[in-house]
């Protein structure tokens, strides 16, 4: 009863970072309760994708290729979930918290009867009973939660534990979902724009606020983002004026974010956009007034007029990708 | 139709956050209380519907101890019909929602909305529990919903897209940022208006929870920001790269 399932997310038959770095937790934790790492793959996936979950440690993975899997329905694919760990009896069922992560981990705890913890950040103090770290208050405070079940099921901050290569092969398991519901909603409609860098698997992105003055001055913002490989995003202001499509806000009210580099280009770092961003690794902020918020929060400032400022990186960032 | 929205009552989101008791609870003093930003969103959508007569009651309803009732009070001031409180303090997300489904069970509700999350807890937990423990079905990511002709139309974010779909019979939904823009404010009529207006307080029947909050901390305060010349721009990149090592 110490096996670990976890599931593992793709886009459109290919596994994307987040999974993959859930892959490496799934790893740690079946280290520390001596189990398995077993991955439950929703949806038709190649067996070479497949074979790059056993270099993060996955042993087994249940893949149930047939099925309405895509849209996703909260209630096939939690019914898919607790239905796999109750097969591979697991004591821990680990999510990103991703969209759809989000979405599902609380009907699986409940199928489950198992205490949920959301948005952990790294792996648990104690196994014994479950004690873990979360981010509170939208990231202004910590909190250390424990399990008084058996089960657990966790989403998995993105961005905060890292990809842990490591040896091995996994087997792959043909597995069909017993009994699986029926579509909840009917699909009308979808739209996805395609080819488009997600803000959630994004390394770097590139944000811009009101110090912009307007969405005609975002051509810098983009330019930086295109030489960056960068995901663009905006604060709260910018899509409440319409400047920028609701999608890019990040804050405590918009989207949550954790990548590598942020750059907030004039942004004042306003406690609600702080909370959205400050599990960042690296905040470089560029304002004109020495007195926004945003510097207590930057690891990086330029003091300067934006306007000026942004191009000058573009022509920068160029050079730096040139003789990199 | 009716529509029920789930509220939470959170501290204010400029609230810079202490700890009391040995780090194990939220200092309360000073403390401004507020309904839950997505909450009030929520709210604001499913009144916008009754004034476009799609819906004939709004209803909200809050799981807390007596102080929670002056967020469910400014609820009935925005235009919601009446308010619930179900008496009790809880210790995690799923206590939260098994109340909730233990009344809901004599209740009829064509809609229940909740907010993606709570902006104290940020589990994004109780809406899915609850639909999950009362057996309706559940969406999550939503964006927009409307009625037309009895239709009921829901828009929701998917990775890289987004998605229409059409609800057949009751269903809750999980809110986010796009369901109503601004969120509605109480009027003078309505303020008055709801003093008269009903709130009911319920028993609640005993849950153990599943989780606990042992101890809260503070995250470490950043170092200082290095500052760079804005006319050495590429001394910026050369810091990422050698220092910083993120590019």
């Amino acid at each position: 009863m110490s096996n670990i399932l976890y599931l593992a997310e793709h886009r459109e038959g290919s596994f994307r970072k987040p999974a993959l770095e859930l892959a490496s937790y799934a790893h740690a934790l079946a280290r520390q309760t001596g189990g398995q790492a077993i991955a439950l793959v929703l949806g038709k996936v190649g067996a070479d994708q497949l074979s790059r979950l056993g270099s993060y440690g996955t042993q087994h993975i249940l893949h149930a290729a047939e099925g309405s899997f895509d849209p996703m329905d909260n209630g096939i694919w939690s019914t898919a979930v607790a239905e796999a760990a109750i097969k591979v009896s697991a004591r821990l069922v680990v999510f990103s918290a991703s969209l759809q992560g989000r979405a599902i981990a609380p009907a699986v705890a409940v199928r489950l009867e198992a205490g949920l913890v959301a948005g952990v950040n790294g792996l648990p103090s104690s196994m014994q009973p479950l004690t873990v770290e979360r981010k509170v208050y939208s990231g202004k405070a910590l909190a250390t939660v424990v399990v008084h079940t058996e089960k657990a099921v966790m989403t998995l901050s993105p961005n905060t534990f890292g990809l842990k290569e490591s040896s091995g092969d996994a087997v792959a398991e043909v597995w069909t979902v017993p009994t699986l519901p029926s579509l909840s909603f009917e699909v009308l409609e979808t739209s996805r724009s395609e080819g488009k860098l997600l803000l959630s698997e994004a390394d770097v992105v590139v944000s811009a606020g009101r110090g912009m003055k307007g969405h005609e001055h975002w051509k810098p913002v983009e330019d930086l983002a295109t030489v960056l490989g960068a995901a663009t995003a905006c604060s709260r202001p910018v899509s409440d004026e319409g400047w920028r499509p609701h999608g890019e806000h990040v804050g405590q009210t918009g989207k949550i974010i954790a990548p590598n580099l942020y750059f907030a280009l004039g942004i004042s770092g306003a406690v609600q956009h702080i909370a959205g961003v400050s599990s960042s690794k690296v905040i470089v902020a560029v304002n004109k007034d020495p007195e926004a918020p945003i510097f207590g929060a930057a690891d990086y400032g330029i003091l300067g007029d934006v306007h000026t400022v942004v191009p000058a990186l573009v022509e920068a960032a160029k050079r730096f990708k040139e003789n990199s | 139709m009716k529509i029920l929205v789930c509220m939470s009552n959170v501290p204010d989101t400029t609230t810079k956050v202490r700890f009391t008791d040995g780090n194990t609870r939220l200092d309360a003093a000073g403390i401004q209380w507020i309904i839950n930003p997505w909450d009030e969103l929520a709210l604001t959508r499913a009144l916008e519907l009754k004034d476009a007569g799609a819906i004939s009651a709004v209803e909200v309803i809050n799981v807390g101890p007596a102080l929670t009732e002056a967020t469910l009070r400014k609820a009935l001031a925005i235009g919601a019909d009446k308010a619930w409180r179900i008496d009790a303090e809880t210790a995690d997300g799923y206590q939260v929602a098994q109340l909730l489904a233990q009344w809901l069970k004599d209740q009829a509700f064509d809609i229940l909305l909740a907010g993606v999350e709570s902006s104290d807890y940020n589990s994004s937990g109780v809406g899915i529990m609850l639909a999950a423990l009362a057996g309706i079905p559940s969406v999550s990511n939503v964006s927009g919903l409307s009625i037309e002709g009895g239709q009921v139309i829901l828009k929701r974010e998917i990775e890289g897209g987004q998605q229409q779909l059409k609800a057949h019979g009751p269903f809750l939904a999980v809110v986010q940022k796009g369901i109503a823009l601004e969120p509605r404010i109480p009027s003078m009529r309505g303020i008055m208006t709801a003093r008269t207006k009903p709130l009911e307080v319920v028993p609640a029947h005993p849950v153990a929870a599943r989780t606990a909050y042992q101890a809260f901390s503070l995250p470490q305060p950043k170092g200082s920001c290095r500052m760079v010349d804005p006319e050495q721009p590429d001394e910026l990149f050369r810091l990422l790269h050698e220092e910083a090592r993120v590019i």
